[in-house]
């Protein structure tokens, strides 16, 4: 324990200073939440490369929590579905029902260029489509995958903080 | 019945009602700081609550009633026992009403209706989390009636404000091995009630391992706004109560006077407990379930020590 507080007094915060507010215009659903958003990340298929960066963009480095975005266990706690991958046969059916459990005024951002049009999926055999073909998206963010950096400016685009 | 106990029991309701998301707030964000990130800032949980008071409200087909009504039973009693409570006065008109057993009761009562309500969406972890969580209250509960009994032996009263009073009389009874014995015992079980870390973790998203949020998964919207203002106000409740047992200094009595000094007192008492816990909390891993009765039936032996040692060493 003595070590660990050692470690923690040397290392200090690790978070790095927040870059400029992104000036992205703000979706009117997402002025409703008043800089707090509930994410549920769903995997429609993907390769976890999106997952990585997720993860590292509620790392201690990039800090996503501190803007007022949150990852939640359950859909009815959500406000924005993070889906990442292209919508693959075996999920399309549990995407629509994990939709149709978040509580109203609800988002949708596709994460990753599978999520936004299949990617190097496109067109294989197990792949029903994007996740626009699914679900309404609200926001998309490209890359395959995206950097952490791309992740925490579309969250705070939601939160407006 | 005088003035100052009605203001004080009033202060007592709007101070826990108001304080008890910023007491949230502050123990993430010491959690955050120590390890090494930024953190949201203490006013976020009054953010979540806001936002979720103005999302739609979903009942899960084939819920009845039990689910529907679960969350106002949890913030009602959680309500009545931040007035009964000891927290910044002694003298509540409604203290010769509540004592230690209509408090234990009163939080027991929230408890069941919330594992109920996690039985009634007939999921898998509703029930588990109901099951687990009367698991953890089973054990809870007698430790918490044990503990108080004991510091109550000595005053020859269960009232929780008479017990304040006689501590605040006798200073010298803090340092004796029932208050010791007790406040262990307390703490272990208060740590367990309120589902922090090592027996639950509050920000935990792994289904398979939570308790208390495995319950409120259904919950959407205002239903879950309610049900998380009720946990943070049992938090806010029994850390206060833990801290006027064994420091009760700077509660107010029968003066108006001493309301506001009572007021802040008692918010930084309860501030330097939460970050405590929460400090205390990056140093933790949760315990596997099973090993969590070891933990709570241990606390309980100090619990029989204290009320044992309470007879033996007056």
């Amino acid at each position: 324990m003595r070590q660990l507080l050692r470690k923690i007094r040397a290392t200090g915060r690790v978070a790095e200073p927040p870059p400029e507010r992104p000036d992205a215009e703000m979706p009117d659903k997402a002025r409703e939440l008043g800089g707090s958003v509930q994410i549920r990340h769903v995997d429609a298929g993907s390769c976890n490369g999106c997952e990585v960066e997720i993860a590292s963009a509620f790392g201690p480095v990039y800090d996503a929590e501190r803007y007022g975005a949150r990852l939640v266990a359950s859909p009815r706690h959500a406000d924005a579905l993070v889906v990442t991958g292209p919508v693959t046969r075996n999920m399309r059916m549990a995407l629509r029902r994990t939709y149709e459990a978040v509580p109203e005024p609800r988002l949708v951002v596709a994460l990753g260029d599978c999520a936004r049009n299949c990617g190097v999926f496109a067109e294989a055999y197990g792949v029903e489509g994007a996740v626009s073909d699914v679900v309404p998206v609200d926001v998309e963010v490209p890359g395959c995958p995206p950097a952490p950096e791309a992740i925490v400016a579309a969250l705070r685009g939601l939160t407006g903080r | 019945m005088t003035a100052a106990g009605i203001v004080g029991a009033t202060a007592q309701v709007l101070l826990v009602g108001a304080g008890s998301p910023l007491l949230v707030g502050l123990m993430r964000q010491v959690r955050a700081r120590m390890e090494g990130r930024a953190g949201p800032g203490v006013w976020q949980p009054w953010r979540d609550l806001r936002k979720l008071l103005r999302k739609e409200a979903i009942a899960p087909d084939g819920t009845g009633p039990v689910f529907r009504l679960a969350p106002l039973v949890l913030a009602g009693t959680a309500l009545v026992a931040a007035a009964v409570v000891p927290i910044v006065t002694t003298a509540s008109p409604l203290d010769g009403s509540a004592d230690l057993f209509a408090v234990t009761a009163l939080l027991a009562l929230g408890t069941v209706a919330l594992a109920l309500a996690g039985l009634d969406t007939a999921t898998a972890f509703g029930g588990m989390g109901a099951s687990r969580e009367v698991v953890v209250l089973a054990l809870v509960e007698p430790t918490i009636l044990m503990s108080v009994f004991a510091l109550s032996a000595r005053v020859g009263s269960t009232d929780l404000g008479a017990i304040v009073t006689s501590t605040l009389h006798r200073p010298e009874l803090v340092v004796s091995p029932v208050s010791l014995l007790a406040a262990v015992a307390l703490a272990v079980v208060v740590i367990a009630e309120t589902g922090r870390l090592p027996v639950d973790n509050p920000s935990t998203h792994l289904e398979l391992t939570m308790i208390h949020e495995a319950m409120v998964l259904e919950y959407a919207g205002p239903d879950l706004a309610l049900v998380e203002w009720a946990s943070a106000m049992r938090l806010t409740v029994l850390l206060g109560l833990f801290a006027n047992l064994f420091a009760p200094w700077g509660i107010a009595g029968a003066s108006l006077v001493m309301l506001p000094v009572a007021v802040v007192v008692f918010a930084l008492k309860v501030a330097l407990l939460g970050g405590t816990l929460a400090a205390g909390e990056v140093f933790m891993a949760k315990l596997r379930m099973f090993r969590v009765p070891e933990l709570l039936a241990g606390s309980f032996v100090m619990a029989v020590l204290a009320v044992a040692a309470s007879y033996f060493l007056v």
